[in-house]
C-alpha cells in the first residue's frame, strides 16, 4: 500500500509537469470551457428561452457535464501515448505495482477536471450564473461532476488501451461525446421535442446528471415537471449510473492494460 | 559456472505467426551474449520474454536465478531494460526521467537523485540534464535510455538493438558502458544488427532466424562452421578466369568459387601457408595477371548470410 501511493505520487509527479509544459493541455481546460460558456451561452442565449430561469443559468450545468465527458479524449491520448513510444514497456519492466500507472493517470486528469471547473464556475458567475440551493448543495454538484470526469477518465483509458493511436482514439472519442451530449438537455429544454426524441433524450445518461447538478444548482425550469424516470430522479439515478460504470470500467482498464503492453 | 540467463524451449505464438518456436540460450553470469538474426527473426520477443513483458506460451526462462513466469516481481528487481525505441519521457529533463524511474524502482528518493546525477556524469549528459528530452539527439537519447537501465545498479542487462542508426562516436560511448558493466559483473543479453558489434562485445552469440537458434557459439567457432581461411585472387581481365582456377584447384582441397562481377577467384586453405606458396607458384606458372592476392578469415557477415540463407530482412 505504502508502495502503492509512492509510485502513484511519482507517477502524479510527471503528470502535473507535463500540464505546465504542454500548453495545449493547459488551453483545453481553460480557454476551450471558457469559448463554451461564452459562446453558447450568447448565441443560443438569444434564440432559445426557458420558461422560469434564463438561458445562461440553465446552460452552466449542461456545459459543465459536456467538459466531464470530454475527459475521455484526453486520457485515451495519454494512454495510447505512452502506449505507443515505449514508455508503458519501461514501466512494465519494473518493479512497481501496475494500477499505479492508470491510477496516477485517471488522477491528474480529474485533476484538470478540477482546473475547468474552477474556470468555468468563475466565468459564468461575471455572467450572471448563480447557484440557489446553498453552498453545501453546490458542492455536491461540482462533486457529481467530478465523479462523471474520474468515470470517464477511466473509460477514456480503457478506450485508449483498446484503440492504441491518436487518430482512432480521437473519432472513437468524438462519436461518444457528440451524440451524448446534444442528444440530452445539456443545451436544450426537452419540453418542445417531438415524443420518441424526448423519450430518448430524457432516458440518454447523460441528461440525468445535467438535470441533478441543475437541481443541485437551483437553475432548474418552470417546465412540464414531468418527464421519464432518469430525469424525475436525477441524483440517485446519476449517482448509480457513475457508480456501475465506475466498477465495470476499472477492472475492464486494468486488465487491457495487462494485455495491451503484453506484445 | 553460474548461470544468470537461461531459457528453454520459448515458443510463442501470435495467431498464425509463430514468433519463437523453441529458443534455448543460456548465459553465464559476467558474460555476454550477443543475439544476431534478421528483423523479424524473434530477437526482440526473445527480450521481452525474458525482461517479463510478454508470457511465453510454452517453455520456461529463468533471470537471475528467478522463474520469469513465476516471479517476475523479483525478476524486474534484477533486470535493466533498454529498448530498441528509447522509452523515455519527452517532456521530462533528463535528470527528471532518471529520477522517476529510480524512484520507481523503489531506490528511495534521495537515493534516486544521487544515482541520477551520477549517471548524467558518466553518460556525459551532466550538460544537458536540466533539457527536456524532446531536445536530445539519438545519441544523448539513448545514452539516457541506457542510464535508466542502469538506474538501480541490474544484475542482468537486457540491450534491444542498443546502437542502432547511432554515429560512430555515440556507439564507442556505448560500448565502454557495456565493457564496463560486463568488468563490474553484470551479464548482459543484447541484440544487434551489427555484426561487428557482436564480434567486439560478445563472448558468444546466438543466431537467430524464424524463431529458432539455429546457430552458437564463440566468434571463432562461428566463423569456423563456415569454412576456414580463404585465398582470394583478383585478376585483371576475364580471360584470365580459366587460367587461375586450373592453377588453383591443384593446390586446394576443393573446387575454387568464382566471383564473375569483382573477378575474383577464391578457394579454402587446405594447408595454411603452405597452400600459399603453392598457390603464387602456381599462378605464376599459368601467366594469370593479378591484381590483388589475401587471405582472408570469413567476416562474421559471411557467416550470417551462409546460416540465415541471404535473407538478412525478412520481414512480417
Amino acid at each position: 500500500m505504502v508502495e502503492l501511493v509512492s509510485d502513484v505520487s511519482a507517477l502524479v509527479g510527471r503528470h502535473m509537469k507535463h500540464l505546465v509544459r504542454i500548453p495545449e493541455k493547459l488551453l483545453s481546460v481553460t480557454l476551450m470551457p471558457v469559448a463554451y460558456v461564452v459562446v453558447f451561452g450568447v448565441l443560443f442565449g438569444s434564440a432559445i428561452s426557458v420558461p422560469g430561469s434564463d438561458y445562461r443559468s440553465y446552460l452552466m450545468a449542461g456545459i459543465f457535464t459536456q467538459m466531464m465527458l470530454t475527459n475521455v479524449g484526453n486520457t485515451a491520448l495519454g494512454v495510447a501515448g505512452d502506449l505507443s513510444n515505449g514508455v508503458v514497456d519501461r514501466f512494465r519492466s519494473l518493479p512497481m505495482s501496475r494500477s499505479s500507472v492508470l491510477i496516477a493517470r485517471t488522477l491528474s486528469d480529474l485533476t484538470l477536471a478540477v482546473i475547468a471547473c474552477v474556470t468555468m464556475a468563475i466565468v459564468g458567475y461575471l455572467m450572471g450564473w448563480r447557484v440557489h440551493e446553498g453552498f453545501l448543495k453546490a458542492l455536491a454538484g461540482f462533486g457529481l461532476l467530478l465523479l462523471l470526469g474520474y468515470t470517464m477518465a477511466w473509460l477514456g483509458a480503457l478506450i485508449g488501451l483498446l484503440a492504441r493511436s491518436a487518430e482512432a482514439v480521437n473519432s472513437i472519442a468524438f462519436m461518444l461525446v457528440m451524440p451524448l451530449t446534444f442528444l440530452s438537455n445539456a443545451f436544450i429544454p426537452l419540453d418542445g421535442l417531438p415524443g420518441w426524441l424526448r423519450w430518448l433524450c430524457e432516458w440518454n445518461p447523460v441528461s440525468a446528471v445535467v438535470a441533478a447538478c441543475r437541481e443541485l444548482f437551483g437553475n432548474t425550469t418552470t417546465g412540464t415537471g414531468k418527464g421519464a424516470f432518469p430525469v424525475q430522479y436525477p441524483v440517485p439515478v446519476s449517482l448509480v449510473l457513475c457508480g456501475l460504470l465506475l466498477a465495470a470500467v476499472v477492472p475492464a482498464a486494468v486488465g487491457a492494460y495487462r494485455r495491451a503492453a503484453a506484445r | 559456472m553460474e548461470i544468470a540467463i537461461e531459457a528453454v524451449g520459448l515458443r510463442k505464438r501470435y495467431g498464425g505467426h509463430e514468433a519463437l518456436c523453441g529458443v534455448d540460450l543460456s548465459v553465464p553470469t559476467g558474460t555476454l551474449l550477443g543475439i544476431l538474426g534478421p528483423n523479424g527473426a524473434g530477437k526482440t520477443t526473445t527480450v521481452r520474454v525474458l525482461a517479463t513483458l510478454l508470457e511465453p506460451d510454452e517453455g520456461r526462462a529463468s533471470v537471475a536465478g528467478y522463474d520469469v513466469r513465476d516471479q517476475p516481481r523479483e525478476v524486474r528487481r534484477s533486470i535493466g531494460l533498454t529498448g530498441q525505441y528509447a522509452a523515455l519521457d519527452e517532456r521530462l529533463t533528463g535528470r527528471e526521467n532518471l529520477r522517476l524511474i529510480g524512484t520507481l524502482y523503489r531506490l528511495g528518493r534521495r537515493a534516486a537523485k544521487a544515482r541520477a546525477d551520477e549517471l548524467l556524469d558518466r553518460l556525459d549528459l551532466a550538460h544537458a540534464a536540466e533539457r527536456q528530452v524532446k531536445t536530445y539527439s539519438g545519441g544523448m537519447r539513448r545514452r539516457l535510455d541506457l542510464a535508466a537501465s542502469l538506474i538501480a545498479e541490474p544484475k542482468v542487462l537486457f540491450l534491444d538493438e542498443p546502437t542502432t542508426g547511432l554515429d560512430l562516436t555515440s556507439r564507442l560511448t556505448l560500448w565502454d558502458m557495456i565493457r564496463e558493466q560486463l568488468a563490474g559483473g553484470v551479464t548482459v543479453l543484447m541484440t544487434t544488427q551489427y555484426l561487428e558489434e557482436a564480434d567486439q562485445l560478445a563472448d558468444r552469440i546466438a543466431v537467430i532466424d524464424g524463431g529458432r537458434v539455429i546457430a552458437d557459439g564463440t566468434s571463432d567457432e562461428l566463423k569456423a562452421k563456415v569454412g576456414g581461411e580463404r585465398l582470394e585472387v583478383s585478376l585483371a581481365d576475364d580471360s584470365d578466369i580459366p587460367a587461375t582456377v586450373t592453377a588453383l584447384r591443384e593446390t586446394a582441397a576443393a573446387e575454387p568459387v568464382v566471383a564473375q562481377d569483382s573477378r575474383t577467384v577464391s578457394v579454402s586453405l587446405r594447408d595454411g601457408l603452405k597452400t600459399v606458396s603453392e598457390a603464387a607458384a602456381a599462378l605464376d606458372a599459368a601467366g594469370a595477371r593479378t591484381v590483388g592476392f589475401a587471405v582472408r578469415r570469413p567476416s562474421l557477415d559471411g557467416v550470417f548470410l551462409a546460416l540465415t540463407g541471404g535473407t538478412t530482412s525478412r520481414e512480417r
